[in-house]
């Protein structure tokens, strides 16, 4: 096995080539923020939270995608990226409508928890308010476009893991959307399972269970893990 | 030349409110107009939302009976969900109305009017609020703070926050009360009794003196009365059916069912205010006039079945020689209510279906139409929700127990304008006293402009004097 050595935020990490810049700081116990990106799944740098500065250029990198490379020398909490963080995260919010007070999933939410960490507390972009659609034609769950971040986690889950791929992603530009099935209603996709690996796997309240209040969101991300691992390492005991 | 004098915005109120009065070629008070600025549209942006949020973003209406709504709203997914609650979610529903009642009563008296009874309508409006009143008497203060607090802890110890607890949901509550909750209610009773019995024992003092007066004054009019009453005719806050009764204490309707709410109430628009006005259908606009609210409440029952509020209750109707038709009274008839929510927290705390488990019941969309119905503490609180197959909200009315009141409130603001302001001319100033008396007059219904208008703004006081030919002849403000 080739290993590569770097540094990152002045520590010395070493991690097998091929390795992502996001494990490497995983590796080193060194926390990078990240949104779109799940365990076990293709990652996919929609979020762009985990951008990181390389020495040697003024781009910045999507950490999660981006691999190592010998001599490397990373930093990943510069105040650019703060702020860049912190701007990327507003605009999420002014894009969407987001309103954690009656939101499925508030105080269980990853944008919410991401607002916190980069310390907002309101948002420096005028709010869109896009006319957005809710689908709860499904019998057991219900997806919100208004609370969408177009983070892909729902498509990945469902192709990678379920093998179903009931979920895609349409249009372009601020029309640009999750779909189901043909563009049809959820509940009339026949490829969907019900096996709510989407419900798990959506880091806000997007989707979520019908019949969940204000708060109620329940997600068993452990199922996720457990379904990745033991396709990886067979191993079939929770 | 008539003038008129405009209050804007009204102080001590939940709410953005102005009053106008129209004066006459000789001063006198010809009308008077309380006008509600506040506009917010939660019936038109709750469209296309799930009937499940209802109840969380009604909530959001108002700060400070959160609950009223969530209970309406909670009862008004039941019946989308058609399930019969567990026995259990009743009774916790009902705890956290009683406190919400308790604390909500308990901030219009001491907070927010004792200040006039106790320091005097005239006396410096600078400190005529509840800092003065900590001034002037510590130990009632102090009191009334905690009463409220005994309200406040109890919704909490339920919904885990004092306010917007999401708490009760279609179908039932999220959680029954702890032991330790259980307990602590149990210890903090004894002062919440001392409290309100300190309260109506001192105000029973200033109806037989210095107050007296304010009781033909402050809004003693005939009107119907409406609010919920038991199956047997009893005190109600969450169930039971409506009942209509006039100032005689004659019924004029009973054993109404909220379903049919659009044959016996018609709301009725002004152009000079946001507020809309209800009325009682068969009677017409404006002769169906009728209040809402703790006052009604008392008057429409027959009884409140628990023993200290029945004796409260018989002292107030014998004060009136039978149903009470002076708006002033609301204050007493909150205090009777609190001392009615504590005995009835008393007997459920005890009750073991409070810590139950069994707390909630499940369903899908299986009516299409629902309306829910509860009293919040300023009257009786509708919910009206239709939805579509999957549960989207596509129309919502909601009528909300102020603007029950809107008639009431207008004719009481005249009534006291009449009373206090006479020979007003251009250029006269109106005494502060004799505006915070007109003011006065909507606290007795101890309005919530927020829920009614269902409106955004802040809450200050602006007095408007209008002169015959229409132009402004005198003003106040105060923020």
């Amino acid at each position: 096995m080739t290993v590569k050595t770097l540094k990152i935020d002045d520590i010395d990490v070493a991690i097998a080539a091929g390795s992502t810049i996001l494990q490497a700081a995983q590796e080193a116990s060194i926390p990078i923020p990240t949104l779109c990106h799940l365990e076990g799944l293709t990652p996919v740098a929609a979020c762009r939270m985990c951008m990181v500065e390389i020495e040697g250029t003024s781009k910045l990198f999507p950490a999660c995608v981006t691999e190592v490379g010998e001599g490397m020398v990373v930093s990943t909490n510069t105040p650019k990226l703060q702020g860049y963080r912190r701007m990327n995260v507003e605009l999420l919010f002014a894009e969407g409508n987001h309103v954690c007070a009656i939101c499925v999933a508030n105080d269980n939410c990853e944008l919410q928890d991401l607002a916190v960490e980069v310390g907002i507390d309101h948002s420096r972009f005028p709010y869109q308010f896009p006319k957005r659609s809710i689908d709860l034609s499904h019998p057991q769950f219900g997806i919100d476009h208004n609370r969408c971040i177009l983070c892909t986690r729902c498509v990945r889950v469902c192709d990678e893991v379920e093998g179903a791929h009931v979920w895609d992603v349409a249009q372009r530009g601020s029309a640009c959307h999750i779909t189901s099935g043909m563009d049809q209603p959820w509940g009339e996709v026949s490829a969907c399972t019900s096996c709510g690996k989407c419900v798990d796997a959506c880091p806000t309240g997007a989707i979520f269970h019908k019949g969940e209040t204000t708060g109620e969101k329940q997600r068993d991300r452990e199922k996720l893990a457990f379904l990745m691992n033991a396709r990886e390492h067979q191993q079939w005991t929770r | 030349m008539t003038k008129t004098i405009v209050i804007d915005p009204v102080t001590r109120i939940e709410g953005h409110a102005k009053i106008s009065i129209f004066l006459d070629e000789a001063g006198e008070v010809a009308d008077a107009q309380f006008h509600v600025v506040e506009y917010r549209g939660f019936e038109k942006f709750c469209e296309g939302r799930p009937f499940t949020e209802m109840a969380g973003i009604t909530a959001r209406i108002c700060g400070i009976c959160p609950v009223s709504h969530l209970l309406a709203a909670a009862k008004t997914g039941d019946k989308i969900l058609a399930v019969t609650i567990p026995p259990a979610a009743e009774k916790l529903r009902r705890l956290m109305n009683l406190a919400q009642i308790t604390q909500s009563h308990a901030l219009s008296f001491f907070h927010l009017s004792s200040p006039d009874f106790l320091l005097g309508w005239d006396s410096d409006p600078a400190k005529r609020n509840v800092f003065g009143l900590i001034d002037a008497n510590p130990d009632l203060a102090r009191a009334g703070i905690r009463l409220r607090q005994f309200g406040q802890t109890i919704i909490e110890l339920l919904g885990a926050r004092k306010i917007h607890a999401a708490w009760a949901v279609p179908g039932g509550v999220r959680s029954p009360l702890s032991e330790e909750g259980r307990t602590w209610i149990r210890d903090r009773l004894p002062e919440s009794f001392a409290t309100v019995r300190l309260a109506l024992d001192l105000f029973k003092t200033l109806l037989d003196g210095p107050l007296q007066d304010e009781i033909n004054v402050f809004g003693q009019f005939p009107s119907l009365f409406m609010g919920l009453v038991g199956t047997d005719g009893e005190w109600e806050h969450y169930g039971g059916h409506l009942r209509f009764v006039d100032s005689e204490g004659t019924l004029v309707a009973d054993r109404l069912s909220e379903d049919d709410y659009q044959t016996f109430l018609g709301e009725a628009v002004e152009p000079w205010s946001y507020l809309k006005f209800p009325y009682y259908k068969p009677w017409g606009y404006p002769d169906g006039i009728y209040r809402v609210g703790p006052l009604a409440r008392l008057n429409v029952c027959d009884r409140i079945g628990m023993a200290a509020a029945d004796a409260e209750l018989q002292n107030l109707r014998d004060r009136a020689n039978g149903t009470v038709t002076s708006s002033f009274l609301y204050h007493y008839a909150r205090l009777i209510e609190i001392l009615a929510c504590l005995e009835h927290i008393q007997a459920l705390v005890d009750d073991p279906d409070v810590v139950s488990s069994r707390v909630r019941s499940h369903g899908g969309v299986n009516q299409l139409e629902a309306i829910g119905v509860s009293e919040a503490p300023r009257g009786t609180l509708f919910h009206h929700y239709k939805v579509d197959d999957n549960g989207l909200i596509q129309s919502v009315n909601l009528i909300i127990a102020t603007g029950q009141n809107n008639l009431a409130m207008n004719k009481t603001v005249t009534q006291i304008a009449q009373e206090y302001i006479h020979g007003a001319t251009n250029g006269s100033e109106i005494p502060e006293g004799m505006l915070n008396r007109v003011e006065a007059g909507i606290r007795c219904f101890d309005p919530c402009l927020s829920c009614s208008t269902h409106a955004a703004g802040q809450m200050p006081l602006h007095i408007q004097l209008v002169g015959a030919d229409g132009a402004v002849v005198s003003e106040r403000y105060r923020d």
